[in-house]
């Protein structure tokens, strides 16, 4: 099992159970985390997946793709931590990470 | 419909299968105004997912039908360009409004940098700010709808509350908010059917909406900050420092982008209800599941049919070999029934799961920036609508549509409804 924690702006947090293999995306929309409306199901075309990522478990992913990229160029407010979440696979590496959603997706 | 469909003793169904493949061109605008183009995408789904129409009114072009190839056309902008210079964003090739400089007819980086500056005026944090405004000139439109009698649910609600929450947000004046909609029908009309005889013609109305919105600008610039959009782009840091050209490009974007897809939503999501008795009950009964309708009736209806792509390099989608300077059609109408991604795609369930995922606002860097805003329009529509006639099939279509013959604009020239009391 591994945990992952979104915390919203308000500060609010909410600690959920995940497993190897799937995004942090789908954990979130499983679980209903407000914030996270993944409007195109995980192919990376949406934007509305965003979550800003801790320092500390930023280092531990790797490098966003090209149309991760792209697609990041809209999100608000873009962070260095920025990320799309349907683009993170969680693995045992990945246990305990800790990201932010943002006030709004669009 | 033409004499000779009305005269021929095949459905449309049939005739739709019965064309040689090579033949089948879904483009043409009669099938959008008689409403068998679905039958001829079932078709090309099944037997030629992208298939190539050598000879159209539009010309050559190629149809992409299914939800994963559009999808594939859409996340690859370098080869599938956008830019009006390549042919543009619809079937059809040359629209003087394409001329005017519009992110949503160009490529990164320009495409980039523009959609960065309006995106924050329509973030959701921005539009729970204006949501009271909205509400409130809609709701007495609302009141002053006849009851016990028939009208034309277009002209007196869809065109009317789109142009009255366009002049809201617009800040626009209110005795002229009609010039909005008609700058906007002349940007997307297709010439010679009625509206626009040349883009001659086409282009000088839109001159005309680029002063007026200048002179707007120009007043909110000198005075305090509002909560329009004309005043925040005015008085943005991000946005102030755009030049002439660019502001009427995106103010001109912002009123087309918003103006037929909302009108024609807000006409389909009574046509959808009505046509699926069970599913208004339920809305009825339970009205929190007006956001879930909102988007399950933005995909039953898909306001824009299809948006075009040209390619850039040669490329295989689907198996075919597009080369560069073809014309891509990516058919959201096509997709958004498209068993393979969406269940039970032919009917219209208000609550179905991952009931978001569809292609009516696009995917990828072009993906709608006014979404939300369209989303937020249509619930305020329903919610006003449910409290002021809370019973299902209360609002009764009582005609048949008349559809608009585009394979652009896929929307309502009329609805006759009956509201009882
Ligand atoms: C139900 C209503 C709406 C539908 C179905 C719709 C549909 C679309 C689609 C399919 C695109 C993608 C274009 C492409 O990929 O080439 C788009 C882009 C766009 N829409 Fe909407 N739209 C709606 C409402 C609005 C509203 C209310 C606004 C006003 C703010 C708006 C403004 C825009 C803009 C500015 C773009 C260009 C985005 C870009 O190129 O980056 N739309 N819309
Ligand atoms: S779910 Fe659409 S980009 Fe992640």
């Amino acid at each position: 099992m591994i945990k992952v924690t979104f915390i919203d702006t308000q500060g609010a947090s909410r600690a959920l159970d995940a497993v190897d293999g799937q995004s942090l995306m789908d954990v979130a929309v499983s679980n209903r985390v407000p914030g996270i409306d993944a409007d195109c199901g995980g192919s990376c075309a949406c934007g509305t997946c965003h979550v800003m990522v801790a320092p500390e478990w930023l280092v531990k992913l790797p490098p966003a793709e090209d149309m991760e990229n792209a697609m990041l160029e809209f999100v608000e407010p873009r962070t260095p931590g920025s990320r799309l979440s349907c683009q993170i696979k969680l693995s045992p590496a990945l246990d305990g990470i800790v990201v932010t959603t943002p006030a709004g997706q669009h | 419909m033409t004499q000779a469909a009305v005269a021929t003793p095949t459905t449309p169904s049939s005739l739709a299968y019965a064309t040689p493949l090579a033949d089948l061109d879904p483009s043409n605008p009669a099938l959008f105004a008689d409403f068998t183009m679905l039958d001829y995408f079932e078709r090309l789904r099944r037997e030629d997912p992208v298939h190539y129409c050598a000879k159209s009114a539009f010309g050559a072009y190629w149809s992409v039908t299914k939800f994963k190839d559009i999808m594939q056309v859409e996340t690859h902008p370098e080869i599938y360009s956008s830019d009006s210079r390549s042919g543009g964003i619809t079937i059809f090739d040359s629209n003087a409004a394409a001329s005017l400089p519009m992110f949503i007819a160009m490529d990164p980086p320009r495409h980039d940098e523009q959609r960065k500056v309006v995106s924050p005026v329509v973030a959701p944090e921005n539009l729970a700010r204006l949501e009271a405004v909205i509400r409130e000139r809609p709701a007495a439109a609302l009141d002053a709808l006849p009851v016990n009698e028939d009208f034309d649910w277009v002209s007196r609600v869809s065109i009317n509350l789109t142009t009255q929450m366009l002049a809201t947000l617009f800040d626009f004046p209110w005795q002229d908010r009609a010039q909005l909609s008609y700058w906007s029908d002349a940007a997307t009309a297709v010439v010679g059917q009625g509206m626009i005889d040349s883009e001659e013609q086409r282009f000088g109305i839109l001159m005309e909406c680029a002063q007026y919105m200048t002179r707007l600008w120009n007043e909110r610039l000198n005075s305090e900050p509002g909560n329009d959009l004309i005043s925040m782009l005015a008085h943005d840091d991000r946005t102030r420092n755009m030049s002439p050209e660019e502001f009427l490009g995106n103010v001109i974007l912002l009123i087309v982008g918003g103006n037929d897809t909302t009108r024609n939503s807000m006409t389909g999501s009574v046509l959808a209800l009505n046509e699926n008795a069970d599913q208004y009950a339920k809305l009825a009964a339970d009205p929190a599941l007006i956001p879930s309708m909102i988007s399950e009736a933005i995909r039953w209806q898909t306001p824009l049919a299809h948006m075009r792509r040209t390619a850039t390099e040669d490329a295989v989608l689907g198996g075919k070999n597009i080369r560069k300077g073809d014309k891509v059609i990516m058919w959201y109408v096509s997709g958004n029934r498209d068993e393979e991604a969406i269940d039970q795609p032919n009917r219209f369930i208000i609550d179905r799961e991952r009931v978001r995922q569809h292609l009516s606002f696009g995917f990828g860097i072009h993906r709608c920036v006014g979404n939300r805003l369209a989303e937020q329009q249509l619930r305020i529509l329903w919610e006003e609508l449910f409290k002021r006639w809370p019973k299902p099939m209360q609002i009764k279509v009582v005609g048949a549509p008349k559809r608009v013959p585009s394979p652009f604009v896929k929307g309502y020239e009329s609805l006759m409804v009956r509201i009882s009391a």
